[in-house]
């Protein structure tokens, strides 16, 4: 669905920043999240975790945990049959341990009781004799040939000679002679990094209630991105038909990529199923982190040639990747991303996914691609510093712009990542002067977005409001953007359109709320089912007056004759067709169903200046500018707020988040204490500014906005770090004793 | 006729090929050809792949129509977080 030819349509809804509509329940502590729910006779479920790495499982006895008084339920693998599809599969196996566990924190075993203290006490009675095996956790010593196997049998076809079988998937992008362009360059750089795997850090814990009947029919509430997603993996895992399973979305505490998969919904179910009563399980904050998803870390190679006035002659990357102890593609997204950017001539990209016994990986905010891009966009930096170049002139001399052949293979239509360099170039910040031990970063980032599967219902009642049903989990104010683009549609105030989410009985197949494709193809779609609602009001007010169908128009909330000839009747609003709507033919509603393309890529560029402490390597974020191309902007408070928290959740990444293990395999950290995030006193206000480059592919211009925040901050601090210090850190995070001892060895 | 840009990796199914060329009016038949003229791109096919038309990017969408001149290239399935 293209941009509407009057795309400069001046918007009277659209653009405002009114009041968010799950304010009040979100602040009084009257919305319901995943641990809120209840049911008659429920059963408390808990798992029991392995305390390796990596071990065969010889045998687990539950006797004696069967037996406690209060247990109505213990589940094993064996409870649960074998998936055809391979990835669901992996999946169910990640939720529940088969013949090995494969690292710290996998499930084994699950119990469901009348109490959590008996579900607890029962957990200590299962027996599980383990052959501990040798374990991996680092991606580049998990691709060597002599690592431990993680899972056998799972290696990528053409395994190429001296890689390990922990290697499952290989990928090459680019265009042009690379040789060619390295000889044209005055300056070569060449260097590699290290970033940390990390977690969403979403504040809301996975929650789930589940309840299996005697008839086969489930229900299932959770905490999720994605209800249609999580009845389909169960689905199969239950061997139960779609349609008798229904899931309902609760509330959700952040998401960020991480509620995008399911890890105790099945197991819930299973218990549930063997019990006989509802069961609720609630996983602890050290469970998210053993055994949820967090993201892959990284090793990448970066070489770039550049010419004494700032042109990029070629550019090669080889990237690995670990996503944990299943097969895992993210390094895809990383391998096409990494030169987005930059129009170049020649260029390459080699990505490799290795298996670790590590938890299975799960997206995180543009997946793959943070890390790649801080990998380049170091090197891109460190060439501007060597060559004495202004490093916005450079990234702008560079920047690819509408007819680039990108990196990835298309070629580019409009795009706004020039526009957003320019408005760094203008603005303030980037002249602002600095003092002592201070220094000022930046860096592009890039995300593809796309649309999905996507159903949208409205209905109009007969005091003329609106209510839309949708399916997908409101994670960044999806149900004030739907109903901003409904008012706008139908020429109704706001106040008059209610927007909810609906479980997966209530309406068709919606994709996960993932990819930024929430306000692009459900606000697609929903002004699709305003026109459709539309045509119907029209066609009864041609009836009423007794005219052509085609007579009768819409403009600003009334039907309308279309001119002289149609007659003259004085115009009927949307309240009063809904009003009369039982007389003239029944309830109206319109109704959109596709599968929405045409996301449009997404641009951004992060200015920062931070401060580092010589004494403790401490660094600060003084100041913090993020520029975005948003398309339209529908809500520009929801859209700041996408921009601030991805810069955020970047901002922890490059200072001091990682999953840290020991030489035992397990994790160390599992817990906000020791695992630290940004809180409101570590930041600077996050300011803002939207670029509104209308996406042609969407009738108002809207571009998904979510994900390419999250994607600069990682080399933009680095690369502030760099010139506040004079050092090059090449590993992330750059937490206070890694910045401290390189600035120690350098002296 | 239509020119398909494969990535780099799938290029062994290929015979090294960064471009081939097939019958095809819409992505549905495109990806026929593709399996049917080079068995290797299969397995990744069924994994799934996304296509870029003219430089916007479908996902499982098997009729939009082809033009001769269009620029076509073969992407891993998008995903998002």
């Amino acid at each position: 669905m293209a941009l509407d030819e009057n795309g400069k349509r001046i918007f009277k809804v659209v653009g405002t920043r009114p009041a968010r509509p799950d304010g009040i329940d979100k602040v009084t502590g009257r919305a319901m999240y995943g641990a809120d729910a209840t049911a008659p006779g429920m059963l408390f479920g808990q798992f029991l975790r392995s305390p390796h790495a990596h071990a065969k499982i010889k045998s687990i006895d539950t006797s004696a945990a069967e037996a406690l008084s209060g247990v109505k339920a213990v589940i094993t693998s064996k409870d649960f049959g074998t998936p055809e599809d391979e990835s669901v599969r992996d999946v169910q196996d990640n939720c529940m341990a088969g013949d090995k566990v494969l690292y710290d924190g996998h499930a084994v075993a699950a119990v469901a009781a009348t109490s959590a203290a008996i579900a607890k006490q029962a957990l200590k009675l299962i027996k599980v004799d383990y052959e501990v095996l040798p374990h991996v956790t680092d991606v580049d010593a998990a691709m060597q040939a002599d690592a431990p196997i993680v899972q056998a049998g799972r290696a990528m076809d053409d395994l190429p000679a001296g890689m390990s079988e922990n290697v499952t998937y290989h990928f090459e992008f680019g265009h042009g002679d690379l040789e060619a362009g390295f000889a044209k360059a005055d300056k070569i750089v060449e260097r590699s990094f290290k970033t940390a795997a990390t977690h969403q850090g979403y504040i809301e814990p996975h929650a789930c209630l589940a309840a299996m009947n005697s008839d086969g029919k489930g229900e299932l509430w959770c905490c999720t991105q994605g209800q249609f997603y999580v009845r389909e993996l169960c689905a199969d895992i239950m061997e139960m038909d779609a349609s008798q399973l229904r899931v309902t979305a609760s509330e959700i505490g952040g998401g960020f990529g991480g509620k995008t998969t399911v890890f105790i919904e099945p197991v819930a179910l299973a218990l549930s199923r063997k019990s006989g009563r509802p069961v609720k399980v609630v996983m602890s904050r050290e469970e998210v982190f053993r055994a949820s998803g967090p993201t892959v870390s990284s090793s990448t190679d970066v070489k770039i040639g550049m010419t004494n006035d700032g042109r990029i002659t070629a550019a090669h990357a080889t990237l690995r990747y670990q996503g944990g102890a299943f097969p895992c593609g993210t390094v895809q997204f990383g391998a096409q991303s990494a030169f987005a950017a930059y129009d170049l001539d020649a260029v390459q990209t080699i990505g490799w996914s290795a298996m670790t016994n590590r938890p299975k990986e799960a997206a995180y905010r543009a997946p793959g691609a943070p890390m790649a891009i801080y990998a380049v966009e170091s090197v891109v930096d460190e060439l501007c510093q060597e060559l004495a170049l202004d490093p916005l002139e450079v990234r702008l001399k560079n920047a690819a712009d509408k007819g680039t052949k990108s990196s990835y293979g298309p070629t580019f239509d409009a795009i706004g990542l020039k526009a957003t360099l320019e408005a760094a170039v203008a603005h303030p910040h980037y002249a602002a002067p600095l003092g002592p031990n201070q220094g000022r970063g930046l860096s592009c980032g890039f995300w593809f977005n796309f649309g999905g599967n996507t159903s949208v219902s409205m209905n109009l009642n007969f005091d003329g409001t609106v209510g839309i049903t949708e399916g997908n989990p409101d994670i960044g104010g999806s149900r004030a953007s739907i109903s901003q683009m409904a008012a706008e549609e139908l020429g109704i105030g706001y106040e008059k359109v209610r927007t909810i989410v609906a479980d997966t009985n209530s309406i068709g197949h919606n994709d996960v709320t993932d990819g930024s494709r929430v306000t692009f193809a459900v606000g697609l779609a929903t002004i699709k089912a305003a026109r459709d609602a539309i045509q119907k009001m029209c066609a009864r007010v041609a009836k009423i007056w007794d005219i052509d169908e085609d007579a009768v128009y819409w403009e600003d909330g009334y039907a309308k004759p279309s001119g002289p000839n149609a007659g003259t009747f004085e115009p009927m609003s949307l309240e009063e067709i809904a009003a009369i709507s039982a007389e003239t033919g029944g309830p109206i509603a319109g109704h959109h169903e596709v599968n929405a393309d045409g996301a449009g890529v997404s641009f951004g560029v992060h200015l920062v200046d931070i401060e580092v402490d010589p004494e403790t390597g401490a660094t600060t974020v003084l100041r913090y500018t993020v520029f975005q191309d948003a398309g339209k902007a529908i809500h520009p408070d929801y859209v700041e707020g996408q921009m601030q928290g991805g810069a955020v959740q970047g901002i922890g990444w490059a200072l001091n988040e990682e999953y840290i293990y020991g030489e035992d395999g397990r994790l160390q950290n599992p817990g906000l204490l020791d695992y630290r995030i940004p809180v409101a006193s570590d930041l600077p206000n996050i300011d803002t500014v939207i670029l509104e480059i209308p996406n042609p592919g969407h009738p108002y211009g809207v571009r998904g906005v979510g994900e390419t925040p999250i994607v600069p901050p990682l080399a933009a601090i680095s690369n502030a770090v760099s010139r506040a210090t004079g050092l090059r850190l090449s590993e992330l995070p750059m937490s206070p004793p890694r910045v401290l001892k390189a600035l120690n060895a350098k002296g | 006729m239509v020119k398909v840009a494969i990535w780099g990796s799938l290029r062994s199914a290929t015979d090294g090929k960064a471009e081939v060329v097939v019958e095809a009016g819409n992505f549905k038949q495109l990806l026929d050809q593709l399996v049917i003229e080079y068995p290797g791109l299969e397995p990744q096919i069924k994994r799934g792949v996304s296509l870029a038309l003219d430089g916007k990017i479908y996902r499982d969408a098997w009729f939009t129509k082809i033009n001769e001149d269009s620029e076509v290239v073969l992407m891993p399935y998008m995903v998002g977080g």
